[in-house]
């Protein structure tokens, strides 16, 4: 019988720990695949975050480092410097990045910095419980924000795509979610596209993925898809920011 | 111990290029040598001094807390740091900015005008040169010659134009040093 | 060779480019300024990088990047800057990365200003960060032992695969002393089968990490390492001693200080008075053992510090009751006289122990 379907080689065959209906292992798997895909196993240095995926580490079957929360990029640019030649990137949350890491990603891509950042947006902390994100949606309500987040108090969701967009060394940015097949699909072809930007030397690349906590959003596994649709999707859309000039990768 | 010098001024009059061009033309010499600077926070014309200890065996303190030699570029140096020179100590003052008189009569006092001698010169820029120049004659801690050697590994290339001017600078300290050590014997 | 006339901050970079370190990551702060424009300047001639980085947040996590990727790396700092690298010391600690941190202090609390200190002894010495962790801290007194003592620093870094912490006060930076650059620089950088370069460059999987949830785990990683650092106690206690033959005043001084307190050394012993000098070289580990032999012969100790007392605290523990200990302090930037250093010698010659 011809095996069709099978688990990529950078992904190890452990449990992973994550609750039923996150889209952490999606996005690892899609990880996984593209770093096999370029055949670039062997020689890809990955950097896990402070959060729900800091187990990465242990899912990933390739050299990993585990950075102090917010400082994956800053910890990237310093393996990058010395290894020029290897493939590097963080797996970050929104937390991680986008609160307390803003300082970090932020100039890691005005340096143009030759690293990939593939962050995970779910609109809310997982890890400690259920607070509110940078990029919790207005009226979201989480642990912090039992009343649902109130522009007056906690200002408005940031948008990471969009702030990047107009810094000349971020050379591929895009936003992509995981809840439907073909969403999936899109967004597999955008990380793929990260990593040959960088693997092509033209600068810093992003991938934001929109994922769903059902834990902590309080809904099952199908709500919580059903949700991101309807309400994250329209506040932060889908699609490419900025891509190289045609034909370079 | 040979000399403990203080160099005191205010920024802008080359009292710290001065401390390390003593520093660096005595390590020549085979000396042993410390540099300390001090400065003010602000980036230009705030406070500028520094100390130059020089001996022939391995300094302890760098730091010049009972000068031998103090040259006091304007007033308030003077009046600050007179009272610290040890005793038959040297205080070499810029008179073109030092106003006021020393106040102690157990130190050796000569008073150089080196903003004026320097404008004569037609390079203002000298004048901590010639102050150097009567230093170098007064204490004999080192040759013009060594020092004029050292202009090169202390000046960036870009400006090894002037050391000629710095050159005759010190040449000019030294002759109104001597000019000053012979009213001494009068 | 023939010396040099060089400044501290010159004398710490040239010292690390002669170690092997080829990397620099860094963020501007007075006093240290002139090391990262020297190493600026440097580093790019020997084929290495400097590299300004936002802040010393990521500085230090830029150093614990190329660390991993097994480099010989530094970064400098001072005051504020090193406090807000605590974070990545104790991570670079808890992953066993070998770095090199440099930190010429300045007067503190808060933002203080740039004149000398070495009010940053308990932040170095005793962990600044969070949890149970050494790293080593050395504290030249001349600008020979500045450079001489990167090498030094890099080489205790890799053997021990932590962190290390060069410790000077901000006017050492600024000083100019003959330097000897030595002859020919020969470095060995020991393999780091360990470092997370790709696995194609080493067997297996290599991880980096200091995160283990299961307590028991995370009990086993502290337990080697304070196997670790007893062994780096027992082995690397470094101290100078002089002038302390039949010396019954002992002075304690580190650093700068150490320089003036010779000075009032040689001062009393010219009146008569038997006062000696130790001074530390290593401040982690602290020179305990050679302190502690010491104790049965001397009369009293004086440390002489510019903070409010903190080398104390270790000095009695060496000591440990046998004589006592006082402390000679200036704050806030001051640097003490060395007449005021001689009157307190006297004071404790006279007998005024009751002080």
């Amino acid at each position: 019988m011809k095996k069709v379907f099978s688990r990529p080689r950078s992904l190890k065959d452990v449990p992973f720990h994550y609750c039923p209906g996150c889209t952490h292992g999606v996005a690892h798997r899609l990880v996984a695949e593209v770093i096999d895909e370029l055949g670039i196993q062997d020689n890809v240095i990955g950097n896990a975050p402070v959060g729900c995926a800091v187990f990465t580490m242990d899912y990933f079957d390739f050299d990993m480092i585990s950075a102090a929360h917010g400082r994956a990029p800053a910890v990237a640019t310093g393996v990058k410097r010395v290894l020029p030649d290897r493939v590097v990137f963080t797996y970050q949350g929104d937390g991680d990045l986008a609160a307390i890491g803003t300082g970090e990603f932020v100039h890691a891509a005005v340096r143009g910095e030759k690293i990939t950042c593939i962050f995970i947006n779910n609109a809310v902390y997982g890890m400690t419980g259920g607070q509110m994100a940078p990029t919790t949606l207005l009226g979201q309500k989480t642990k912090t924000t039992p009343y649902g987040r109130d522009s007056e108090v906690n200002g408005y969701p940031i948008k990471v795509c969009e702030m990047l967009t107009p810094l000349d060394g971020a050379a591929y940015v895009a936003r992509v979610a995981v809840h439907s097949p073909k969403a999936i699909i899109q967004a597999k072809k955008a990380i793929k596209k990260a990593f040959q930007v960088q693997i092509n030397g033209l600068g810093f690349s992003l991938v934001e993925i929109l994922s769903t906590c059902p834990t902590n959003w309080g809904l099952t596994p199908l709500e919580a898809v059903k949700w991101l649709d309807e309400n994250m999707i329209p506040y932060f859309p889908l699609g490419e920011y900025k891509v190289p000039p045609a034909g370079v990768i | 111990m040979i000399e403990a010098v203080y160099i005191a001024g205010h920024g802008g009059q080359g009292t710290l290029s001065t401390g390390q061009l003593l520093a660096n033309a005595c390590l020549k010499e085979g000396k042993f040598v410390a540099y300390l600077p001090f400065y003010g926070v602000e980036k230009r014309g705030g406070v500028s001094n520094c100390g130059v200890t020089i001996s022939d065996q391995r300094i302890s303190s760098p730091f010049v807390a009972e000068p031998t030699v103090l040259i006091a570029m304007n007033s308030i140096s003077l009046e600050k740091y007179e009272s610290a020179v040890v005793p038959d100590g040297l205080v070499i003052a810029n008179s073109s900015l030092v106003e006021n008189a020393v106040t102690r009569d157990d130190v050796r006092v000569v008073p150089i005008p080196a903003n004026e001698e320097a404008e004569q010169m037609g390079d203002p820029m000298v004048a901590n040169n010639i102050i150097l120049g009567a230093l170098l004659e007064l204490t004999g801690v080192v040759s013009i010659q060594i020092v004029a050697e050292s202009l090169k590994e202390v000046l960036p290339e870009r400006h090894h134009g002037k050391i000629p001017a710095n050159v005759r600078a010190l040449e000019r300290g030294a002759e109104l040093a001597r000019r000053h050590k012979i009213r001494e014997n009068k | 060779m023939s010396k040099i006339l060089m400044k501290g901050n010159e004398a710490i970079g040239e010292g690390a480019v002669r170690a092997g370190c080829r990397y620099f990551f860094g963020y501007p702060i007075t006093p240290q300024s002139e090391l990262t424009h020297y190493l600026a300047k440097r580093l790019p001639e020997v084929g290495g990088l400097f590299l300004q980085a936002e802040s010393e947040v990521a500085s230090i996590n830029m150093v614990y990047g190329a660390a991993a990727a097994g480099a010989r790396v530094m970064t400098s700092s001072s005051g504020p800057g090193i406090s807000l690298m605590q974070e990545g010391l104790s991570f670079l600690a808890g992953s066993e990365l070998p770095s090199v941190v440099v930190n010429l202090m300045r007067g503190g609390p808060g933002l203080g200003n740039i004149a000398p200190s070495q009010s940053d002894y308990f932040q170095a010495a005793k962990g600044g960060g969070h949890g149970d962790y050494h790293m080593i801290v050395l504290a030249p007194n001349t600008v020979q032992e500045m450079l001489d003592t990167m090498g030094n620093a890099f080489d205790l870094a890799d053997k021990y695969r932590n962190p290390v912490m060069v410790m000077a006060d901000g006017v050492m930076g600024q000083m100019m002393e003959p330097v000897d650059l030595g002859g020919d620089v020969r470095v060995e950088i020991p393999p780091k089968s360990w470092a997370t370069t790709g696995m194609a460059h080493h067997a297996g999987k290599n991880v980096i990490n200091s995160c283990l949830v299961i307590p028991e785990e995370m009990e086993e990683l502290n337990l080697k390492l304070e196997k670790k650092y007893k062994e780096i106690s027992q082995k690397e206690q470094v101290c100078d001693e002089y002038m302390l033959e039949g010396a019954d005043i002992v002075l304690v001084a580190f650093g700068l200080v150490s320089r003036i307190c010779m000075s009032a050394v040689e001062k009393a012993r010219a009146m008569g008075i038997k006062a000696g000098l130790i001074r530390p070289v290593t401040l982690w580990p602290f020179p305990a053992g050679f302190i502690g032999k010491t104790a049965d012969k001397t009369r009293a100790y004086l440390t002489v510090e510019m903070n409010m007392g903190q080398m104390i605290e270790d000095v009695k523990l060496a000591v440990c009751g046998r004589a006592p200990v006082y402390h000679y302090g200036r704050l806030g930037g001051m640097v003490p006289d060395v007449r005021d250093v001689l009157a307190e010698i006297k004071n404790l010659h006279e007998g005024d122990a009751g002080r």
